[in-house]
């Protein structure tokens, strides 16, 4: 029964940081293809962020009633910020002799973004990711308040009934859950950190 | 519309008071507790916080429903109870910060201060503090916009706030009840958010604002 409640968990963290990306990458290059966008949009997701998770989650129940759907599009809203803001500082980071070499090469606007500046921005995306998934893991825990089950729900149960060792073990399973998706993510981002840096290091190799 | 506010009036407003009151009392004891313990661990040895900064972090993974409920299970249904809980919560972004942020200013500005026979209180409060103003600021922002979302749990150990309305709505199904918990909590932690931000933008040193604006 334990391992259904991890399950579900992890589920919803999951689909909701699959859709942030869907939704937050294209958001992302829109805010450093089009500066006048960037406020708004980041000024948005920021928005989202900051409104209190039991009442967002509150608020999307409205409309889409109890359950996961409710769960994720929350979470989802949630995972914005961090996947937004960091492709737009990744790709803004690439450094610009890069850029202009690839436009000098004759590439265009769009194959320059995708064979030239979103793998150099890649470290960084990884990294909104990582801290997307993360936050997702602790905020899934007020799922239980709207109906989507999940580890709150060991929590909350053991609150009502106070029973320490229920919540102690939820706390315990969670902490892990978010340490381990810290580290792990953590070692790809080196391993992505250190092929992003070969491949400048060839490049400008070829520069000199 | 009317009816609602004849009926639930008061009681928004109580409930709004009561929030407010706890995320005020929360956030100003981490504040002041941050920023001591962050100074303190900015003059500890290197390896104090190798050790402390990742055990913190691991800590704040503890969700806070979680802390407020077993420090609910240990003191009881009073207002420390949420004031305790909350207030440490509200100090780890502000330690965190408060420490980076003093780690972050060049050191040949405190040597300079050092040569200028400063002591080691005024390096500290005249220059490396209004350098850290910022960062140690963008903490209390951090740590303000969660304090006033984990304050809506407070009512689930029966302490009042806006998530009693919230609460009760998701429980018994009741739209307006929700909605009516989760605007006034959202539009306080946007104010509050935006009322920091502006805090930030007046803290920057004056000679680093020249620079930035160039």
């Amino acid at each position: 029964m334990r391992f259904a409640l991890i399950w579900d968990h992890l589920f919803m963290v999951f689909w909701a940081v699959v859709f942030s990306l869907i939704i937050g990458l294209p958001l992302g290059v829109l805010t450093y293809f089009y500066p006048k966008a960037r406020k708004t949009i980041l000024w948005v997701v920021d928005l989202f962020q900051t409104i209190p998770s039991l009442a967002l989650l509150g608020i999307i129940m409205v409309f889409l009633g109890a359950g996961r759907q409710t769960v994720i599009t929350g979470l989802t809203l949630y995972s914005l910020l961090p996947i937004v803001r960091n492709t737009y500082l990744g790709l803004r980071e690439v450094e610009p002799a890069l850029k202009e070499a690839a436009r000098g090469m004759g590439m265009s606007r769009s194959y320059q973004l995708f064979h030239v500046e979103m793998p150099l921005a890649s470290p960084v995306i990884f990294t909104g990711i990582r801290i997307a998934a993360v936050n997702a893991v602790g905020t899934a825990v007020f799922a239980i308040f709207v109906g989507g089950g999940g580890l709150g729900s060991l929590l909350y149960n053991g609150i009502r009934i106070q029973n320490m060792s229920m919540i102690l073990k939820g706390t315990g399973v969670l902490m892990l859950m978010a340490i381990l998706f810290d580290f792990g993510m953590g070692r790809i981002e080196v391993l992505l950190n250190r092929r992003a840096a070969g491949k400048t290091r060839v490049s400008q190799g070829c520069a000199e | 519309m009317s009816a609602f506010f004849s009926t639930y009036g008061q009681m928004l407003i109580r409930s709004i008071l009561i929030h407010l009151k706890y995320v005020v009392i929360s956030v100003s004891v981490g504040f002041v507790l941050g920023l001591m313990l962050g100074i303190l661990l900015s003059r500890l040895p290197p390896k104090f916080s190798a050790v402390i900064l990742p055990v913190l972090s691991i800590f704040q993974t503890v969700p806070g429903i979680v802390f407020i409920g077993v420090l609910f299970l240990w003191i009881g249904m009073i207002p420390a109870t949420t004031i305790i809980a909350l207030s440490v919560y509200a100090m780890f972004p502000v330690l965190k910060n408060t420490y980076t942020g003093i780690c972050q200013v060049p050191a040949n500005y405190c040597e300079a201060a050092v040569g200028c026979g400063m002591t080691p209180t005024q390096v500290m409060v005249q220059v490396e503090l209004p350098l850290a103003m910022p960062t140690i600021i963008g903490g209390l922002r951090l740590s303000t916009v969660y304090t006033i979302s984990w304050a809506v749990l407070s009512s689930m150990i029966g302490l009042g706030g806006l998530g009693d309305f919230i609460y009760q709505g998701v429980s018994s199904n009741n739209n307006t009840l929700i909605v009516a918990g989760a605007i006034p909590a959202a539009v306080m932690a946007v104010t509050a958010g935006a009322l920091i931000d502006q805090l930030q933008k007046r803290v920057v040193p004056r000679g680093l604002r020249k620079e930035a604006a160039k």
